[in-house]
């Protein structure tokens, strides 16, 4: 099986500070790491290469050094890594991110399973694995946290819903997002660490290694722009239940209910 | 000058940290209280090559050097005690003494199945008569035929009761004394004659074992002599030095988790109307912790660079031992302060940290002996020597 695996190197956003003098986030000394759910995604690709046997492939797009993540996914496990860098790919929206992964994609071809985390924990839109699939014309399985392959012919999903649970089949190849509850994601052996710097290489692509459209990619090909970033404001003060401890259960019970909570 | 980690250091310290928080922290109040080895950490860590971090990848180790072992011993000690003593005595010394002066059989035997973690290592030359007067053991080997045969007994020995390779220095020729008539030998816990004595209860890292080892009519092949025959003494003072280094790296983890509790502790503990942060009184303590923080940080990597850069060590190594419990136990011993009342509960794991420093100053040479040590260099290197 040959199986992809996107993924993006993004801030800790779990750590950061807000600065007291001036209400904006302390990006200094904020560490990047692999987004949360593609390390879900590596692992669940992991698993089923030790099932099946076959290859992983985890590419990225970033900016150089991004070239970490890479080292740390094959540190995890994956037998190839491709960083797609490139300044004319900067200022990409979820759009243009999606289009530069897909070109990358093709030109690895020959893959059963593309798998991304579901969503990223700095823009937060969950956008570019759905948009992955479209552009290359897969079926897609989004909120994924089962999965297994029948035959190397068709995978076999379980999604996630507010309600409930889907049990989705499709052809490969096919492309799948993951959720953190997939999967316990493993830690990189020591060993592999160190091997993956002192050994391994990532290969580099840039946007010209790809034949990209120049309108498509970068700021050039985002439809969208963010305009202002902002903490919102508190809603109100909420609603305080009163009354006997056993009558404010009820009410609770009554209210997480009918908003599928529970 | 280069003053940063490479690459694949930073990753690996990420990787140890979020292992030391996930899988090591949230038992280490359990394992001090009850007095527990913790067998599954120690299997976790052997997966993931964490009891072989320094040793070379061809002898089953992470090839990450001393470097790395100082990096994962300072984010184990950041959050237990206990698992640091139990893996830093397992590789630090234990093992360590295998990898500098065993034979490449020895290393294939006994190095490989320990740097995987599938054997635990202990380190055996502390007696009741020979602490810091290591000079002074007693324990005998006599050679019969195709053996050795040892009869004595050893005192304090970390992992005694879990280890199966145990390094052990016998009199060999009593003669001799230090100089010619002390050997090491790798005894394995299967030996005829080698018998695990009492564990011992302690005040800190209660999560590791100390136990007496006896060795009664004790039979080891001639095969298991480590070193030169006669020169075990070297043996041990080389394991020790470098053993030093990773432990001055632990010292280093608990002041840097004592800081940063402290630091979060200010910030939320309100008195007469503000945090207690806003007082000077902590702002200082504070100071003096990251200060003295700071400049352990430098002595320990620069001396675990000495060691990877084949330098000479001994006198950085002693140093990093002595430099650091000392600075540790200061940094409890303020932590415990600013933390008031709470910190002298058991439900905090400040009051953990505070009993776990002690011994820092004590074993693998007490800060008494690394205060010779270095003193002897320093004189050495001035032409006079001290006796």
């Amino acid at each position: 099986m040959r199986i992809i695996v996107t993924i993006k190197q993004v801030p800790d956003t779990t750590n950061v500070k807000i600065d007291p003098r001036t209400g904006t986030l302390i990006r200094e000394g904020v560490p990047s790491i692999i987004n949360p759910e593609d390390k879900n995604a590596l692992e669940a690709a992991l698993q089923l290469r030790e099932r099946y046997g076959g290859e992983v492939i985890a590419i990225s797009m970033g900016p150089p050094q991004a070239e970490d993540a890479m080292r740390e996914a094959l540190a995890i496990g994956a037998d190839q890594a491709v960083l797609l860098t490139d300044r004319a790919l900067a200022g990409a929206d979820t759009w243009a991110t999606a289009y530069t992964l897909g070109m990358a994609i093709k030109k690895i071809g020959n893959y059963d399973l593309i798998l991304a985390g579901r969503q990223a924990i700095d823009g937060d839109t969950a956008q570019v694995g759905p948009q992955l699939a479209e552009f290359l014309d897969l079926p897609q399985v989004t909120y994924v946290r089962e999965l297994d392959v029948i035959d190397g012919k068709k995978v076999v999903a379980k999604r996630t819903l507010e309600d409930g649970f889907e049990e989705i089949e499709a052809p490969l190849p096919a492309l799948l997002t993951i959720t953190k509850e997939a999967n316990k994601p493993r830690y990189p052996h020591a060993a592999a660490i160190m091997n993956a710097y002192r050994q391994q290489t990532v290969t580099t692509w840039k946007a010209e290694d790809l034949e990209a459209d120049p309108q498509s990619i970068g700021l050039e090909g985002s439809p969208t722009q963010v305009k202002r970033s902002f903490s919102p404001e508190p809603r109100g003060a909420g609603e305080v239940l009163t009354g006997p401890p056993s009558e404010q259960v009820k009410s609770l019970v009554s209210r997480l209910r009918a908003k599928n909570i529970v | 000058m280069d003053f940063s980690f490479p690459k694949e250091y930073e990753l690996f310290r990420r990787m140890v940290r979020e292992f030391a928080r996930n899988e090591v922290a949230p038992i280490a109040a359990e394992i001090d209280r009850e007095e527990r080895v913790p067998m599954e950490t120690i299997k976790k860590a052997a997966k993931l090559g964490l009891m072989g971090v320094p040793f070379p990848q061809k002898y089953g180790g992470a090839g990450a050097g001393e470097i790395g072992y100082c990096i994962f011993m300072e984010e184990i000690n950041r959050v237990c005690g206990s698992t640091a003593t139990i893996i830093g005595a397992h590789t630090g010394i234990g093992a360590m003494a295998i990898y500098l002066d065993g034979t490449e059989e020895q290393k294939q035997k006994y190095l490989v199945p320990l740097a995987k973690g599938e054997k635990i290592a202990a380190f055996a030359l502390t007696e009741p008569n020979a602490g810091s007067d290591a000079a002074a053991i007693q324990t005998r080997a006599v050679r019969d035929g195709d053996y050795f045969v040892l009869n004595g007994s050893k005192l304090w020995i970390t992992n005694g009761d879990i280890a199966d390779v145990i390094t052990v220095f016998a009199v060999t020729d009593p003669a001799l004394g230090a100089r010619g008539g002390v050997t090491a030998f790798i005894v394995e816990k299967e030996f005829p004659g080698f018998k695990v004595g009492t564990k011992e209860t302690k005040m800190g890292i209660r999560g590791s074992s100390t136990c007496e080892l006896f060795f009664d009519d004790c039979r080891v092949p001639k095969e298991n002599v480590l070193g030169q025959f006669g020169a075990g003494f070297i043996t041990a003072l080389k394991t020790l030095d470098i053993g030093r280094a990773g432990l001055g790296a632990g010292c280093l983890g608990g002041s840097q988790a004592a800081l940063e509790m402290s630091v979060d502790f200010a910030k939320s503990r309100r008195q007469f109307g503000a945090p207690i942060a806003q007082k000077q009184a902590i702002q200082w303590m504070i100071a003096d912790m990251a200060t003295e923080i700071e400049a352990l940080r430098s002595l320990v990597y620069r001396t675990a660079w000495l060691i990877d850069t084949g330098q000479r060590h001994s006198r950085e190594a002693a140093m990093c031992k002595l430099f650091g419990s000392e600075v540790l136990h200061r940094c409890v011993n303020r932590c415990m302060q600013i933390h008031g009342g709470m910190g002298y509960m058991k439900k905090y794991p400040v009051e953990r940290m505070y009993r776990d420093a002690r011994i820092t100053e004590i074993f693998e040479g007490t800060n008494e002996v690394q205060r010779l040590v270095i003193a002897t260099d320093i004189f050495r290197q001035a032409g006079l020597r001290i006796t």
